[in-house]
């Protein structure tokens, strides 16, 4: 008796010291990997921390006239965001303008429309130009689609649309081939299969008892896809074009090849002018001094701010979205 | 009046087939015209001193060896830094945190970093690196990449470790296994092809980045393999080229575009390889 206390004592010490092992290892393992997620938010830190100390000297120079000041002068050292931030919109939201509806499009093609066999490589074809570098883009822009544009496609819609009043501002001024609405048109490329694999994604998950109900009744596709399926799908939609926004106002390579540098808020959308990171991207290895420099940072900060929002909104969306899906799968 | 509504409802969906297959076709035409471009383009500019010799200056035939060398040694080192870290935070949020409110801040970060303007991570490395340093390096260069790096791991790794069951985790449990143990032997071996996939675009994904090493890694006409120095990469040397006024700058560019958008691409499809041997398993 006393024989198997003894033993029972033993292994009981040992494996007290096992345990004792096991323990540490688990505490070291799980602080590692909680560390590593602290590290994520120290770098999302570490960024607006970098973008507002670096912007200070700018900010507090200009003030808040920074924001509207159209003047842009290393020599002078006069800098205004007011170009940058329009050239920065007007594009953004111009690439939105033709990416939107050509994303559901794609999505409603690649649901209903398309024969079986081809949806998996049509699918792949798309996700395709979401993998393309941006400077590939941008090269190709810059010597392939921005000559054809300004040799075959501007002089004639300028001569189209010189007499209509309205549209003769929009479209005025000599045919650069680089300028807003090139930027604009390539920014679009780029964001298109953003907005449709989430639109497609979305599109799936609608039940496919109420598309039913309404090919019953009769509905052409078209009814069903505005009446059903459009509205069942607009969270993930409208989630998905502000997650693509997002990336057009921070995209730099490509536009930076084809906007033209204007520091300038022009009328005609054929006319050259500048966005945000277009200007870092330029300018910043040759800025000389410390306010031009801070200045560069400062429309960084910018940018930042407003991607931050775009982009949160676009998280909040989603994650109702899924929250809303998983609520149903469960 | 009966027929007349019908045949305006029919041809109104009839426009609505024809914009979609349009919209469609809109997109691949697209991708058809600029890889066609890339491709005749950049197959003329294509030669074995590409690979063998440096850049040179205008109007001496050079190649891009010293930008591939810089490519890949960055790539590198921002894999093997950003892969651990990006590894472990998408466990933590997977495995620990799952529902704490903690996690939830954490992926919502991470969400952001994952579509923020890449050229912002220039400027933060900018601040913390080269004006500490006092000059351009190749280590801040693959630390702007390691920072794109990170996003990307978390987000697959965590989608991929939630897709484990839990019943494999519970099993484990009940055997007396502590819980790393779990994970390194169970939850990490079951979505293993998932996480390869996931630095598999990482890379890919950074390969082709030019705007945050414009300002990190700056560029180098030189050979060179000091860390410590600037360092040529493809992306800033196609940027470089494209923009010059030569034309055999021009060429070079587009074979080393070429080149990057074969290797970018032969990653998404190595990568897709891996997703569907995960669904297969």
């Amino acid at each position: 008796m006393a024989y198997v206390v003894a033993t029972m004592n033993q292994t009981h010490s040992c494996s007290a010291a096992v345990l004792k092992r096991f323990g540490r290892n688990e505490a070291i393992f799980r602080w590692f990997a909680f560390g590593a997620a602290c590290l994520v938010l120290l770098v999302f830190a570490g960024i607006i921390a970098a973008l507002c100390n670096g912007a200070w000297l700018a900010l507090s120079t200009f003030g808040f006239g920074f924001l509207t000041s159209t003047a842009w002068n290393p020599v002078t050292g006069k800098f205004g965001a007011l170009p940058a931030i329009y050239g920065t919109l007007m594009t953004s939201a111009l690439a939105m303008i033709i990416a939107v509806p050509v994303g559901i499009g794609t999505a409603i093609f690649l649901t209903d429309l398309c024969p079986r066999p081809l949806r998996r490589p049509v699918g792949i074809a798309i996700e395709l130009l979401a993998g393309i570098p941006s400077i590939i883009y941008g090269i190709w822009g810059l010597f392939v689609f921005a000559p054809f544009f300004q040799q075959s496609v501007e002089p004639r819609i300028i001569n189209a649309f010189g007499d209509v009043p309205l549209l003769t501002n929009l479209f005025a001024g000599p045919p650069y081939g680089i300028g807003i609405f090139t930027a604009s048109l390539i920014l679009s490329i780029m964001v298109l299969p953003f907005i449709s694999a989430v639109a497609r994604d979305v599109f799936e998950t609608v039940p496919p008892m109420l598309k039913e109900a309404a090919y019953g009744l009769g509905c052409t596709r078209w009814e069903v896809t505005w009446n059903v399926v459009l509205p069942f799908a607009r969270t993930g939609v409208v989630g998905g074009s502000m997650l693509a926004l997002g990336r057009a106002l921070g995209e730099t390579m490509a536009v930076t090849f084809v906007i033209g540098n204007a520091h300038a808020i022009p009328s005609s959308l054929f006319a050259p002018g500048t966005t945000i990171s277009a200007t870092i991207a330029n300018e910043f290895t040759e800025a000389v001094g410390d306010l031009y420099v801070s200045s560069l940072i400062a429309i960084g900060l910018i940018l930042f701010v407003i991607t931050f929002l775009v982009l949160a909104a676009a998280q909040l969306m989603l994650r109702r979205l899924e929250a809303r899906a998983g609520g149903r799968n469960q | 009046m009966r027929m007349k509504l019908y045949a305006r409802r029919r041809l109104r969906n009839g426009i609505f087939v024809a914009l979609s297959i349009a919209a469609a076709a809109f997109g691949i035409g697209w991708l058809a015209l600029i890889l066609g471009t890339l491709v005749i383009e950049g197959a003329s500019g294509m030669s074995t001193t590409l690979f063998t010799l440096p850049t040179m200056p205008p109007g001496s035939s050079g190649g891009v060896s010293n930008a591939i060398f810089g490519s890949v040694v960055m790539s590198a080192i921002a894999v093997a830094v950003g892969t651990p870290v990006g590894i472990l935070a998408g466990t933590w949020l997977a495995e620990y945190g799952r529902h704490a409110r903690f996690a939830v801040f954490v992926r919502f970060v991470n969400d952001i970093l994952l579509s923020a303007p890449s050229i912002l991570v220039g400027l933060f490395i900018y601040e913390l690196f080269v004006v500490h340093m006092g000059h351009f390096s190749a280590i801040a260069g693959a630390a702007a990449l390691a920072v794109i790096v990170i996003p990307v791991v978390v987000r697959t790794t965590e989608n991929m470790l939630l897709l484990v069951p839990n019943t494999l985790r519970e099993a484990a449990a009940a055997l007396g296994t502590p819980r790393n143990f779990v994970i390194r032997t169970v939850t990490w071996r079951a979505a293993r092809a998932g996480i390869i996939t996931g630095v598999l675009l990482a890379i890919a994904r950074i390969s082709g980045e030019t705007a945050p090493l414009l300002f990190t890694a700056f560029g180098n006409q030189f050979p060179s393999s000091d860390l410590n120095a600037p360092i040529a990469s493809l992306p800033v040397v196609i940027f470089q080229f494209a923009n010059s006024a030569y034309d055999d700058w021009h060429r070079l560019a587009w074979a080393a575009a070429l080149l990057i958008t074969f290797a970018v691409l032969s990653l998404s499809i190595l990568a897709r390889i891996f997703e569907s041997k995960r669904i297969s398993q």
